[in-house]
């Protein structure tokens, strides 16, 4: 079954050497929302603004529900784009924004007054159609500019860095928010973001880029626990990134000599003994404890405390290995006033399930 | 970007010494204006001696022909070329606003530039002696009132240009981008979106070209023909010859409009400030 | 969200309209005429005519340029003495609006935010008033029985002036150059307090304060921070008051004498009275030969300007 957005090998190149978008392929299903994760520069911007018609590709194609968008300007496309400013038309209130584009149309003005109040409905600011801009606070400012990029019902909604303007509890809300109504609509959606939170609670799958370039497509899950290279399993949350190379390769197990441990993986991987990896561990699938487990020949190492960080739901511990590396360690505060809380200094084991790991190649 | 503007010198002596400055400033400034009312009402001819109040050169106004002639062809003058500038001066700005590279842009824009401060003999000698060539060779333009609107419009363009230009590089261009994307084509988005937005420069700029125009003597000069005299022309050749009351009470007229429309205007826009801020 | 230009909508005809109506309009009527002034600074008046410059006769394409008229101008030193002049009223002229108006408008940026739109406003409503008429008044302050004059002789001040040859005798204060500064300098003061209010307004606080964290007394910080930093308006400024005088023609013949010489009425009164258009032309040519500098200056300023704001 063909992908509802498809697009394929697309490239844009600015010339003098900035190619903005290097071959860049993504299938993306109907009703999905999609995002596009990466730091600024990496291109995704970029890829935005070519499906939104404000930039043509160098090469590649763009096809929508089976029509190709080459050469379609912007107000020719069944895509609307809701703006990291909502660009909001300070001269119009509510209202006519929700309705510019539906005039442009040529809808009727029954069919019109009908669908901006529909509109004006799912976000909740019928008291507020006759306001301008200048005068809702940001949040409602944002539920207006959904709105409007909604209220022509368009193949694909478009999102640029939706949250980018909130602060952190407004961010929250709007979150899931969000999320609620454009499954409501139903509408295929792609965002651009650089923040992970936002991609992965809002997006079904997400791609990361890098460099014009899309590193790992997948959900968040996959992304997070399945990071395909250093760079994404670097680039999602925090991660500790430790070399060594393959000692033991079995089907159903493999040992990794690091420099301070030697992991015990509980699953087969693609290899050679003696090829070198990298094995990935989340600060947070780490224990901590004053003894040392029973088995201390695999996944554990003993470590100093250097450095205590205390954020209330959890607290972040980096401890001192011996050859030096730091190891960085989130352990949840399930207790209000533990007996036994931990201080810089401290000598303690590091421990973690043979699960936990991920196992890179590149 | 927040501002603290407070004044940086803690010492009395520099507030008192800034309020000075200021104040002599503004006295330098208004001194002439102040002068050029109180002696309207002079009963004298000799407009420097004082001997009495009258209200007789403004009785005297309302009868000189020449005077009241030319301050309605001044008038005509100002309207055509305030409105020529700005529709001009507004493509320009739009020109040089909207495509960042096209062939001949640092000429054009050099162009745009220059007639704010090149000298106005230079301005008003090349281009009579242009419209002369014209006329040597076609027959026509001949020389009058639309030969000096012609100029007028030359130099307004100019500062409607900066004017409007400034205006547009406010606007945040994801509004143009925002209505394109909701189907508006180019030109709709300029009429729906972009003239909303600079009709109060555009206004600006026309009131600013319409004050140039009246208020200009070289252009004239060198631009009109037989029966083409503006206001200004007038009063300098009167002023050439010396002082004259009449001239005074035309000041006191035009100063007395020009400051009423001024501050009606500062008013007007403050209050909008203030409406657009508090609600 | 990262804007390349502006939506690139070349290829639209309306794009063609909005460059190419006003390009030509300044084509014909601003660049065109300086050819024209040059071809006819290189001939001769004929009658009223201007005869033609280049014949062509039996196969031969001859261009004859009556060098004549700029030779003129370096012969009598009526011209250069005239050209200096010019140059040198314009230079004390900026010096005087600099003077006078940096505080002014440094003053009116540090005053606080309520009354600076009132502040700028009673800057601007003279600059509405027709200036024609305030030079005449000052003709009124400045002639026996004004007030300004009775202000400079009552404090001895003419002294002063005759002391700087900015007039001859204590008793005449009109028609000296004297009458001619004061003139262009009220005339163009708002030219030269607008772009430096615009510049010093705009200017971050806080990097007086960090000056001032860091050691530096107000005075200091004023010539190390802030004067830098509003070169840009300077410059501006300068040169919007500059470039026009050079070529001053209203001031000067209602407030200057025979002492205080222009190029501007020098060009009228060849134009206008003697008729000799060619030699006017000359003129013009080597005025805008001696501003042409002046003036790329203020372009790449206005350019510079535009693109940090952006």
């Amino acid at each position: 079954m063909t992908p509802y957005l498809q697009i394929d090998q697309v490239v844009k190149d600015f010339g003098g050497g900035a190619v903005a978008v290097d071959g860049v392929s993504i299938d993306i299903e109907r009703g999905e929302i999609f995002a596009l994760l990466g730091s600024s520069g990496c291109g995704k911007t970029t890829l935005l603004r070519m499906l939104a018609g404000f930039e043509q590709p160098t090469s590649g194609r763009i096809v929508l529900n089976g029509q190709d968008l080459a050469g379609l300007p912007p107000y020719a496309r069944p895509i609307n784009i809701m703006f990291q400013s909502y660009a909001l038309f300070p001269h119009l209130s509510v209202w006519d924004n929700i309705a510019f584009g539906l005039r442009r149309e040529g809808c009727a003005k029954d069919e019109t007054a009908q669908r901006v109040e529909a509109m004006l409905k799912l976000v909740q600011l019928e008291k507020y159609a006759r306001r301008k801009p200048h005068q809702l606070s940001g949040g409602q400012q944002q539920r207006v500019a959904l709105a409007r990029s909604l209220a022509k019902r368009p193949q694909l909604l478009l999102l640029d860095e939706p949250l980018g303007a909130l602060d952190k509890k407004l961010r929250e809300e709007t979150q899931i928010e969000l999320v609620n109504i454009i499954r409501e609509v139903g509408v295929t959606c792609v965002m651009v973001t650089h923040d992970q939170e936002e991609a992965m609670t809002m997006a079904s799958r997400i791609a990361v880029m890098s460099e014009g370039r899309i590193l790992q497509v997948g959900p968040p899950s996959e992304i997070y626990e399945t990071p395909a290279t250093r760079f994404v399993a670097d680039f999602i949350g925090n991660v500790n990134l430790m070399d060594g190379r393959l000692s033991t390769d079995e089907p159903d197990h493999v040992i990794i000599d690091c420099a301070d441990c030697r992991h015990l993986v509980g699953h087969g991987i693609t290899g050679s003994v003696g090829m070198p990896l990298a094995v990935a561990l989340r600060p947070e699938k780490i224990l901590l404890s004053r003894q040392a487990q029973e088995d201390t020949r695999y996944n554990c190492v003993q470590a100093t405390i250097q450095e205590r960080a205390y954020f209330g739901a959890y607290t972040v511990y980096r401890l001192q290995l011996a050859s030096g590396t730091l190891l960085k360690v989130s352990m949840a505060n399930t207790e209000r006033h533990p007996d036994e809380a931990l201080h810089i200094g401290d000598g303690v084991w590091a421990h973690w399930p043979g699960t936990a790991q991920i196992v890179l190649t590149r | 970007m927040s501002r603290v503007t407070r004044p940086l010198f803690g010492t009395r002596f520099a507030r008192l010494f800034a309020k000075a400055w200021l104040l002599g400033g503004y006295l330098f400034l208004y001194l002439p204006i102040v002068a050029l009312i109180v002696y309207s009402f002079n009963d004298s001819p000799l407009p420097v001696v004082w001997a009495g109040f009258t209200l007789k050169w403004y009785g005297k106004l309302a009868q000189d022909t020449e005077m009241l002639e030319a301050l309605l062809l001044s008038m005509q003058i100002a309207f055509m070329s305030a409105t020529a500038a700005v529709m001009l001066g507004g493509m320009a700005a739009l020109a040089l606003h909207r495509y960042r590279r096209f062939r001949g842009r640092s000429l054009f824009n050099s162009m745009v530039n220059a007639p704010l401060v090149m000298p106005e003999v230079i301005v008003g000698l090349s281009l009579m002696l242009m419209l002369v060539s014209v006329q040597h060779a076609f027959g026509f333009p001949r020389r009058g009132m639309g030969t000096i609107w012609l100029g007028h419009v030359l130099l307004s363009m100019s500062y409607a240009t900066v004017v409007i230009e400034a205006r547009l590089r406010e606007l945040p261009p994801p509004l143009e981008e925002a209505a394109l994307d909701l189907g508006a084509r180019p030109w709709q988005v300029f009429w729906l979106i972009t003239l909303p937005m600079i009709a109060q420069s555009l206004l600006s700029a026309w009131l600013l070209s319409f004050t140039l125009s009246l208020d200009d003597v070289v252009l004239s000069e060198f631009l009109s023909g037989p029966g083409a005299t503006t206001l200004p022309m007038v009063i300098f050749s009167r002023a050439r010859l010396g002082l004259s009351p009449s001239i005074n009470a035309v000041a006191a007229l035009i100063v007395a409009v020009v400051s009423i429309g001024v501050i009606g205007a500062s008013l007007w826009i403050a209050r909008r400030e203030r409406k657009r801020v508090s609600s | 969200m990262k804007t390349i230009g502006s939506p690139k909508l070349r290829g639209a005809s309306g794009a063609r309209w909005v460059i190419g109506l006003p390009y030509l309009w300044l084509l014909v009527f601003f660049a065109l005429p300086f050819l024209i002034v040059l071809r006819i600074s290189f001939s001769e008046m004929d009658a009223v005519r201007v005869a033609d410059i280049w014949s062509y006769v039996d196969g031969t394409l001859s261009l004859k340029l009556r060098l004549a008229n700029y030779l003129f101008l370096g012969e009598d030193d009526l011209y250069i003495r005239a050209y200096l002049s010019s140059l040198r009223f314009a230079a004390m002229t900026t010096a005087g609006c600099l003077l006078i108006g940096y505080p002014f408008a440094y003053f009116m940026a540090r005053s606080s935010p309520r009354r600076q739109p009132l502040l700028m406003m009673l800057v601007m409503l003279p600059f509405w008033t027709s200036f024609l008429l305030r030079v005449y008044a000052w003709k009124g302050l400045l002639s026996e029985g004004g007030w300004v004059y009775g202000l400079i002789r009552a404090t001895g001040l003419d002294h002063l002036l005759q002391a700087l040859h900015l007039i001859e005798t204590p008793g005449m204060l009109m028609n000296t150059p004297f009458s001619l500064l004061i003139g262009m300098i009220y005339t163009y003061l708002p030219f030269m307090i607008l772009p430096l209010y615009a510049n010093l307004s705009k200017m971050d606080m806080r990097l007086l304060e960090a000056a001032a964290d860091l050691g530096a007394s107000p005075w200091v910080a004023f010539w190390r921070v802030t004067v830098p930093l509003s070169r840009a308006g300077i410059v501006a400024g300068s040169m919007l008051v500059f470039i026009p005088c050079v070529g001053e023609y209203v001031t000067p013949e209602l407030l200057g004498g025979p002492q205080s010489l222009m190029i501007g009425r020098v060009l009228w009164d060849e134009f206008f009275g003697n008729n000799d258009w060619p030699l006017a032309s000359a003129i013009a040519v080597v005025v805008i030969l001696l501003v042409l500098l002046p003036m790329a200056v203020f372009n790449k300023v206005q350019e510079q300007a535009k693109g940090r704001a952006s």
